[in-house]
């Protein structure tokens, strides 16, 4: 058996899997016939709707794990909760998304049992002389190769390498409810607060990204990729040096130690792309460089590029949509 | 109060990262080295955590001799105290890694009293696994939260925040405590020419601790492969727009 972390979100028709849960849930299959999932009831999903979601990926069940300290997010609770339902039902391989709670919540249950936990797999196969799995290092700029040993196996899923597939004859998983037990200490790392930060296009969703670097050379340098950025509805993006001089804030910083990015177009303008840059930037579909340096990494990237100076080619580009 | 920050060295790559022949490790014989801008935020968050409540801060890393450049490093930014794991070179597994901080905190805390805070960077540069410093927090019993961008510490408690896109949550814990801590919780400070002074005559601690190894072992590294692309070079100035705007048109991000 495997058991699947699974996560939800609001969807357009009830509430479903998180995408990464999908393609956690598309590993398993190939791993084993026997998939489960376990996913926190915090009184806001319908988990009838969440096990038929499941059941479309593969997972013959549902568990859902309740108590008062779970309806809001901590690591601490929504582990010991995992904890508990993987001891009772004894599962071989334990998988998560490698997201912020998914990787969060299956570190704490490999560290509660000194178990092995390998983050952020891509490919995971099983011969007699134990796992043998490939996951990314540098944030996806190196693959490793590792054997892993273990009673339990606890591997957390790197988002967007597997393809999330649903299964032929789909059926709904099978909802069973857990009371599960926790000790009140763990209510110390639950959220207290969620506020609201931004409303605008999220970096990590927009179909545009302008990004700026050290060739913008100033705060104010970012006017003119803001506008083009609102042009096309999308968002300004930035390289660490942008960060580090105080232009940008860090919410803007895309790569390794940043946001990955995902557009149609990412628009680079002065960057150079270091491969910790481009650990975030190498989903975009396509990639305009602008850059004054033709042998520049970011140049060689990119499908197009404008050779020459940002602070006269961004301007005349947006003069020219404006006045269209 | 007092804080410990923990590091980890490794190589800053070129545009490519170069192997060994035998494809086990990353050849860093040419390379320079640094910390992950997460743990860089680490040690500037511990200087100013003991600038504003006084205290001590300390730097510890587990790893090769060699790594005493990045101990020095935060020293010179206004790090009290170094301290310096050693390992046999090799890059331990998270779970070796763990019990040695473990080991090491343990005496560390015996000699000078306990930690108020603990704080690792959200994840190493190089290896990524996600959990050396929740493996530390939870052989400690302390909690632990990941992701964070903002710390404030007010009496027995810290007031921590991490972002989730478009919203940022917000929790309190009880201290002492650990952290995992993300790029962009502060703007850490250049060395000061005294700072590089003090940190060139500071003494290195050495905690001597191991810990059994773990179950994972590393077989192989490889470099994804490069997608090879024809760029298309539209022009040299504003003379290109007019085709960069075809671009934005075929693509339909502009209409
Ligand atoms: C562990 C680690 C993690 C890191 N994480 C990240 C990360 O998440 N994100 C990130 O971005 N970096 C990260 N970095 C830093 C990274 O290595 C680079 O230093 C950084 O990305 C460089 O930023 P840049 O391209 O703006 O600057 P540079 O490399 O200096 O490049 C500037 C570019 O602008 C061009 N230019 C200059 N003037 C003009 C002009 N007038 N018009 C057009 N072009 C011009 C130049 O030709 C050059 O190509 C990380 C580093 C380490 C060690």
């Amino acid at each position: 058996m495997i058991v699947v972390f699974v996560e939800t979100t609001a969807g357009d028709d009830g509430d479903v899997l998180a995408g990464p849960s999908r393609q956690a849930l598309t590993l398993a299959r190939s791993l084993d016939d026997d998939v489960v999932a376990v996913a926190v009831d915090d009184g806001e999903v319908d988990l009838d709707e969440v096990a038929e979601d499941a059941g479309r990926y593969g997972a013959v069940q549902l568990h859902g794990a309740w108590h008062d300290l779970l309806d809001r997010y901590g690591p601490e609770s929504w582990a010991a909760a995992l904890d508990g339902l993987v001891e009772e039902l004894a599962p071989g391989v334990v998988l998560a998304a490698g997201t912020e709670r998914g990787g969060e919540v299956l570190a704490h249950v490999a560290a509660r049992r000194d178990l092995p936990l390998v983050a952020n797999v891509t490919h995971a196969e099983a011969d007699d002389a134990g796992w043998r799995l490939q996951r990314v290092r540098w944030g996806g700029s190196l693959f490793e190769h590792t054997r892993l040993e273990a009673e339990r196996v606890l591997l957390t899923v790197q988002p967007h390498a597997v393809d999330a597939v649903e299964v032929v004859d789909p059926a709904a998983a099978e909802l069973v409810e857990h009371d599960v037990e926790l000790d009140d200490v763990v209510a110390r790392t639950r959220v207290v607060e969620e506020v609201v930060t931004s409303t605008g296009v999220s970096l990590a969703t927009a179909p545009v990204v302008v990004g700026g670097g050290r060739g913008v050379g100033s705060a104010e340098g970012f006017a003119d990729l803001e506008r083009l950025a609102g042009l096309l509805g999308g968002a300004v993006g930035c390289s660490r040096v942008a960060t580090n001089n105080g232009w940008r804030p860090h919410r803007d910083q895309v790569g390794q130690t940043g946001t990955a990015i995902a557009p149609t177009i990412y628009i680079a303008c002065g960057i150079s792309g270091a491969i910790q840059h481009w650990a975030g930037a190498k989903s975009a579909k396509h990639v305009l460089a602008i850059n004054t340096d033709a042998e520049a990494n970011m140049v060689a990237r990119a499908d197009w590029a404008v050779v020459g100076d940002l602070h006269q080619v961004v301007p005349a580009l947006v003069a020219a949509i404006e006045a269209r | 109060m007092r804080v410990l920050a923990c590091i980890k060295r490794v190589p800053i790559p070129g545009a490519k990262i170069p192997l060994t022949d035998d494809g086990t490790a990353v050849d860093d014989e040419r390379l320079g080295h640094t910390v992950s801008p997460h743990e860089e935020c680490a040690v500037e968050e511990a200087v100013r955590l003991v600038e504003a409540h006084g205290g001590t801060s300390t730097v510890l890393t587990v790893g090769p001799p060699d790594a005493e450049e990045q101990l020095r490093a935060a020293v010179s930014t206004g790090v009290d105290q170094a301290v310096l794991v050693p390992t046999d070179g090799a890059d331990w597994d998270p779970q070796r890694t763990a019990a040695a901080v473990v080991a090491a905190i343990g005496e560390l805390e015996q000699a000078d009293g306990p930690f108020d805070l603990v704080l690792f960077g959200n994840e190493s540069a190089d290896a990524g696994g996600f959990q050396v410093g929740i493996r530390v927090a939870v052989a400690l019993g302390r909690p632990m939260v990941q992701g964070i961008k903002e710390v404030e510490v007010d009496g027995d408690t810290v007031r921590v925040s991490r972002p989730t896109g478009t919203t940022s949550e917000v929790y309190e814990l009880p201290l002492p405590a650990c952290l995992g801590v993300r790029e962009g919780l502060n703007l850490p400070r250049y060395p000061t020419m005294r700072g590089r002074l003090v940190s060139r005559k500071a003494t290195i601690a050495e905690v001597t601790v191991d810990g059994p190894a773990g179950g994972q072992s590393l077989v192989a590294l490889e470099s994804p492969p490069e997608q090879e692309v024809e760029t298309e070079v539209l022009g040299s100035g504003p003379e290109a727009i007019e085709r960069v705007i075809s671009v934005l048109e075929d693509l339909k991000v502009l209409t």
